[in-house]
């Protein structure tokens, strides 16, 4: 039986309304993702912001000799509790620098312990009442107030939360990449150079090509495996050490660079090795002088992109036993260190509140460096880019 | 330290055997083209390939010797080859001056030279590739012979828990033998990465269907960038989110329902997982989708097809066999996800099918098999191995598959930039 033509119009009213509802959803899907990326950033900032800021109590100190030996009583014993113990240990040893303050007692602003802290901030806080009654007074007093967390830049890891501080990671993190960055930045060049410019088209191009392909879609856990048995198990570099922790991103990170190049040479025209070859340059002058200059902002874009993915890698390091307790900094190639990522791993995995703190402020220093990073290379990308 | 230092002293008398290469070559170079005679290259070009001759030999002639000595643990002493790898490079220097003569074309064979060293940095990839496998191979070969192979893949307990003491010597004091099946692993492996797909798959082609086929292009230029951030987000930190934000609200959520879930659910790791994958797999469909020609929407279009209509009939089935190798490179991925399961899903291997309950997956086990305290001999160390092996197998088997899915497409439409 024919339709009339009001339930043909029906129809299409029906169709066109679905049309529109999947517009609406697909649409729901990319705010479902950008709403995710709001909250994410907005948790990481609540949670990580305190962190930038550390309580300090005024205190009175008292330099004597009994003290010089027995640091804790060098502050009111009700005080002593609220004092960092980072910040008794070392009053020995301003003493011994410092002959003069013997016999003294100074008011002075010192850190206060992760759970005064947390009290202030208005976290959660095992402090007693009769504590949390004093570090009322003090507020009320003007002698405790959260001030700017300069530790947390300068120091290296510690057990004691309110001294722990990225500086030692962050030194580790620089070694590692600059290892990285010599080792694969080279190999991957020359690599992208061979394939594009050099090598004629067989089997043998063509292995190297899967291959790459394929090494980029490895986990990055396996690498880690091929640096603890290859770097560490039969070469004997030292466990831990930046030097092993870079190779093994090295070896990640050379797919991406390696990428990056050959695209970047591709868009160089043909013109230019033509020009070249007409004037006499054999192949490699050709490739030195002319093409590689033109791509450098290219190849530049994909190293920096490929340096920040390794910067924020862990698991391999993991494997390779970069998560190593570093309380100082070093800056030796050789010695046991800690990148930022796995020092980010090792807070997660403390039992207390205050270290929740540090590690979202460690994340927000880390994903700073990495926008910046991301930022710089697509700069340099619509800065240099070149339309032929 | 001695090797250290060893390693100085040869760089620093490489350099300087270069440095006289150099000068020997131009100058006599030099001298005899103002002799009068024509020579083929540049006297830059003798120079350079003098140096060459000099420093290249007894760098290959180290560096072999020094993996030869490592591999059959020869005990020669360093200063012996510092001495060989110099003779050779002096040699070399005698040689390369030899050749500085009109009829010898330098350039050529610099080129030559320049021309091996690019494919031997080519060859580095496929030695990274073969490092992969034979260290693990090799180790995992060691587990089998430990444990038997069969009961690996099929075993439903996975119980390490005594193989130190075999490891020492004293298997037989153990409460219980130490048990190593894979399956509660395999299965808590693939419960999260199902949850992770169950999230990134549909959000991720819906988002990238908007993208490619409604989005005006201020919203494009604004998505696409969001979108690189969340995949540029170091997965350490999904991990710290996962466990310490999502978990809890997962356990609330369950608890208002009445029902029990654990602080490390699958779930939660699962679900943090998928929004990772969402930007992988919008981007490779948005490119995916972007190519399928213009000419079939629009003879859909003129058949009367609503948009709707011709998206989900024309477009997506054709662009099909590029959606689907983005997402089997997305469960690989998954699969080999590291630290999101390490952080916030379990340690206990269990095997059941309510990802409310804590589970542990292929890659958790392998990063607690290496960080613990174990002797590197011992069966769970060694297990951490045959996992990879068989990680690395899945891997690469999804990454081909991929790749010939891909290939099949781009065939079809003649697409280039996939």
């Amino acid at each position: 039986m024919p339709k009339s033509f009001d339930d043909i119009s029906a129809q299409l009213r029906a169709r066109h309304r679905k049309s529109a509802r999947l517009k609406w959803i697909s649409m729901g899907a990319l705010g479902l993702a950008a709403l995710f990326l709001v909250l994410f950033f907005a948790d990481m900032l609540v949670k990580g912001l305190p962190a930038f800021q550390q309580a300090q109590i005024q205190v009175e100190v008292d330099y004597s000799e009994e003290t010089s030996k027995m640091p804790l009583k060098a502050v009111d014993r009700d005080m002593s509790r609220l004092v960092s113990r980072g910040f008794l240990r070392l009053i020995p040893g301003r003493m011994e620098d410092n002959p003069d303050l013997l016999g003294t007692k100074k008011m002075e602003w010192v850190t206060a312990t992760a759970e005064v802290d947390q009290y202030l901030k208005g976290h959660y806080s095992r402090l007693k009442d009769d504590q949390k009654a004093i570090v009322d007074q003090l507020v009320d007093e003007g002698r405790a107030e959260l001030r700017f967390n300069s530790t947390f830049f300068t120091s290296g890891d510690s057990k004691m939360a309110e001294l722990s501080g990225i500086a030692s990671a962050a030194m580790g993190t620089v070694l590692t990449l600059l290892v990285t960055l010599a080792v694969s930045f080279p190999i991957g060049v020359m690599t992208a150079v061979y394939l594009e410019e050099f090598a004629p088209d067989n089997r043998f191009t063509q292995l190297i090509e899967i291959n790459i392909n394929n090494l980029a879609a490895i986990p990055s856990i396996l690498f880690g495996l091929l640096g603890l048995a290859v770097f560490i198990g039969f070469f004997g570099m030292p466990r831990s050490s930046p030097l092993v922790g870079g190779m093994t991103l090295a070896l990640m990170t050379l797919p991406v660079i390696i990428i990056a190049t050959r695209t970047a040479l591709r868009s160089v025209p043909d013109s230019i090795r033509h020009a070249a070859f007409g004037v006499g340059c054999s192949r490699w002058q050709m490739v030195r002088d002319h093409v590689l200059p033109i791509a450098l902002p290219g190849i530049m874009t994909g190293s920096i992109i490929g340096l920040a993915q390794a910067m924020g890698e862990t698991a391999p390091l993991i494997i390779v036993g970069m998560v190593a307790f570093i309380p100082d900094v070093s800056a030796s190639l050789s010695d046991a260190a800690t990148v930022l990522p796995a020092q980010i791993f090792t807070w997660a995995g403390e039992p207390e509140r205050a270290f929740i703190e540090k590690t979202s402020g460690g994340i927000l220093v880390l994903l700073a460096v990495l926008i910046t990073l991301n930022a710089t290379a697509v700069v340099l990308r619509k800065k240099f880019e070149r339309r032929w | 330290m001695q090797t250290n230092q060893l390693l100085a002293m040869f760089s620093g008398s490489l350099l300087l055997l270069g440095l006289i290469a150099y000068l020997l070559g131009r100058s006599k170079a030099v001298r005899v083209r103002a002799s009068g005679a024509s020579m083929y290259s540049q006297p830059d070009q003798y120079a350079w390939f003098t140096v060459l001759s000099t420093a290249g030999p007894a760098l290959a002639v180290g560096a072999v010797a020094s993996i030869l000595m490592l591999s059959l643990g020869a005990e020669v002493s360093p200063l012996y080859l510092l001495i060989g790898c110099l003779l050779v490079a002096c040699i070399g220097l005698v040689v390369g001056i030899q050749m500085v003569r009109p009829s010898f074309h330098a350039r050529q064979a610099i080129e030559s030279v320049i021309r091996f060293i690019l494919a031997g940095a080519a060859l580095i990839s496929i030695f990274t590739t073969l490092g992969i496998l034979v260290s693990i191979i090799f180790e995992a070969i060691r587990f089998f012979q430990m444990q038997n192979f069969w009961d690996f893949i099929t075993g439903t307990t996975w119980n390490p828990g005594a193989s130190f003491l075999e490891a020492a010597g004293r298997g037989k004091e153990g409460a219980s033998a130490a048990q190593f099946g894979s399956v509660p692993l395999f299965a808590g492996t693939f419960m999260i990465t199902f949850i992770a797909m169950l999230v990134a798959i549909p959000v991720g082609l819906l988002a990238a269907i908007y993208m490619a086929e409604f989005a005006p292009a201020r919203i494009r230029t604004i998505a696409k960038p969001v979108l690189e951030v969340l995949a540029g987000i170091p997965t350490v930190v999904y991990g710290f989110f996962a466990a310490i934000t999502v978990a809890p609200i997962i356990v609330g959520i369950a608890g208002f329902f009445g029902l029990e879930a654990s602080f490390n659910n699958a779930l939660a790791p699962g679900i943090v997982m998928g929004i990772m994958i969402i930007p992988f797999i919008s981007s490779l469909s948005d490119d995916v989708i972007n190519s399928v020609p213009d000419s079939m929407r629009q003879g859909a279009l003129a058949l009367g097809l609503t948009k709707g209509e011709m998206i989900r009939d024309i477009v997506v089935p054709a662009a099909l066999p590029g959606i689907i190798s983005a997402s089997l490179l997305a469960v690989s991925r998954a699969l080999g996800e590291t630290m999101i399961v390490v952080m916030a899903a379990g340690m206990r291997p269990n095997l059941t099918a309510n990802p409310l309950e804590d589970m542990t997956t292929v890659t958790v086990r392998i990063v607690a098999a290496l960080t613990g305290d174990q002797e590197f001999a011992s069966a769970e160390t060694l297990s951490a191995f045959a996992l990879g092996l068989v990680l690395f197998v899945v891997t690469l088997a999804l990454n081909l598959v991929s790749v010939m899915m891909i290939r099949r497409f781009r065939e079809k439409y003649r697409v280039n930039n996939l």
